[in-house]
């Protein structure tokens, strides 16, 4: 993926097309293919796809200048080499994820031409029809040439909240279902080792991807009961390795990196650092204030200050009324309360509000 | 290089609200505005109110429909406008940022082929 990303941000800024760049690029890898299979793989794959996919794509430049072709171009940065930021990717990146496209549109485009996907594959994750992707894609791409979205860096006044955007759809990316999360996250990482908010992003793809072998079967196995020496302990390494830097600034990533680093420093559940979650919750409450995160703050109240207290700072808000997790919160806390019959009734809340398999078995379980 | 139309929409029921203090203010702001980028800046005005709108829409019979009011109803009309020129859609949205719409905001859209 990374291979493909770079050599079609190469090629983009050659091409000053994108469409064009992804035919001179898709033409690279079919004329590797029988290339390579007859003199060997060069030492430099992603070298040698370049230059072939570039050169096409000048080629077809100057026989474009001669019909004087009338559609717009790409807007390619002025400066040769960014000094700061050297890695063609970057642009590519910043192109698809910029503010002026939708976010779908951004995570089809960044799928589509990062990542390397084809529409048929992205349609699929997203339960639309192909040709439904596909005018998605192509309306992005018309939106980029025809507003004159540039194919650069932001400038650093921009750039935070650029690389905001960026995270947010990498972020996207990997809850759709996308394992590609990872990868993007990683590359990012590389491509903004400046960035804290980069690093805490990919610490917490890392930490929740090292959960997952927990949840057996597809199940949903709640943190207390899952089997901890399932967790995959090459990927937690990963990421709290990158959890101090991701904190420094203290962005939203980072700190959600930092609660689920608590987490899997705890060799069992009863050996959690609430204090220390609460005391992380507390912060990303009062700088990004959002109701979801006030209910995962009030079950890490529960275990410090005791399931009565944490019962009466359950979030009352409109936002949340038909949220499965809050009726199944509030049956948690009820439940440890001894309010057997109450806690009862807000499973069945839950349940009434799920539309997910998976949620619906493990509430039927509970009422049980 | 490219030119963009900013549309100014405002929320008319908020000016009518106001006692001419934000009205004032806004005329300075428009003025500071087109004195700080005089290279960008090649056109715009305010238009009057709504009320004063016209529509003409062709019958399909080779004539024309004349109707009092503005083309589509919405809760914000249009109620000024820039031409700006810029590099890229970048630079035209950090300008575009800089115009004063404090009863709404402002909406970009390149013109065909750089105008």
């Amino acid at each position: 993926m990374t291979e493909w990303a770079a050599v079609l941000a190469a090629t983009a800024r050659v091409a000053a097309d994108l469409d064009l760049a992804e035919d001179c690029v898709q033409d690279a890898y079919a004329k590797a293919l029988v290339h390579w299979r007859e003199q060997g793989v060069p030492r430099r794959p992603g070298a040698w796809l370049t230059t072939v996919a570039t050169r096409r794509a000048l080629e077809h430049r100057r026989r474009a200048d001669v019909v004087r072709r009338k559609l717009p171009l790409l807007i390619p940065d002025e400066d040769v080499v960014d000094e700061t930021f050297p890695d063609d990717r970057l642009r590519l990146v910043f192109t698809c994820c910029h503010p002026a496209l939708s976010q779908e549109a951004q995570i089809a485009l960044t799928l589509r031409l990062v990542c390397g996907l084809s529409s048929a594959e992205i349609a699929k994750a997203f339960l639309v029809k192909e040709a439904t992707m596909q005018a998605r894609i192509t309306r992005a791409k018309q939106k980029i040439s025809r507003t004159g979205i540039p194919y650069r860096i932001p400038r650093l006044t921009d750039l935070p909240e650029r690389i905001d955007a960026v995270l947010d759809v990498v972020h996207l990316v990997y809850t759709a279902g996308y394992q590609r999360g990872i990868e993007l996250a990683r590359m990012i990482r590389l491509l903004l080792p400046g960035s804290s908010e980069a690093a805490g992003l990919l610490a917490l793809l890392l930490l929740t991807e090292a959960r997952r072998p927990a949840q057996v079967g597809g199940q949903l196995v709640l943190m207390e009961d899952q089997n901890r020496s399932l967790w995959d302990q090459a990927l937690i390494a990963e990421a709290l390795e990158l959890v101090p830097g991701a904190v420094r600034p203290a962005g939203r990533f980072g700190l959600m990196a930092a609660i689920a680093a608590v987490h899997a420093e705890a060799a069992r559940w009863e050996d959690t650092d609430w204090a220390e979650i609460l005391g992380l919750y507390d912060v990303l409450l009062e700088r990004w204030p959002s109701p979801v995160v006030a209910l995962n703050r009030v079950v890490a109240l529960s275990y410090v200050a005791g399931p009565e207290v944490a019962l009466q700072q359950v979030p009352d808000d409109p936002a949340l009324a038909t949220y499965p997790y809050l009726a199944s919160t509030r049956g948690e806390l009820l439940w440890r309360c001894g309010r057997v019959d109450e806690a009862r009734a807000a499973y069945e809340e839950a349940l009434a509000f799920t539309s997910n398999p998976v949620e619906a078995a493990f509430l039927e379980k509970r009422i049980q | 290089m490219g030119k963009y139309l900013v549309m100014i929409y405002d929320d008319e029921a908020k000016w009518a609200a106001d006692d001419g203090s934000v009205m004032e203010q806004n005329h300075k702001n428009h003025q500071a505005f087109v004195e700080a980028n005089p290279s960008a800046v090649r056109g715009g005005g305010q238009l009057d109110g709504s009320t004063t709108a016209t529509s003409i829409r062709a019958d399909g019979n080779g004539g024309y429909v004349v109707t009092d009011g503005v083309f589509a109803e919405t809760k914000e009309v249009m109620g000024g406008y820039y031409i700006i020129e810029a590099a890229d859609l970048d630079e035209a949205l950090a300008i575009a940022k800089q115009v004063p719409s404090p009863m709404g905001g402002v909406e970009v859209r390149p013109l065909v082929n750089g105008g």
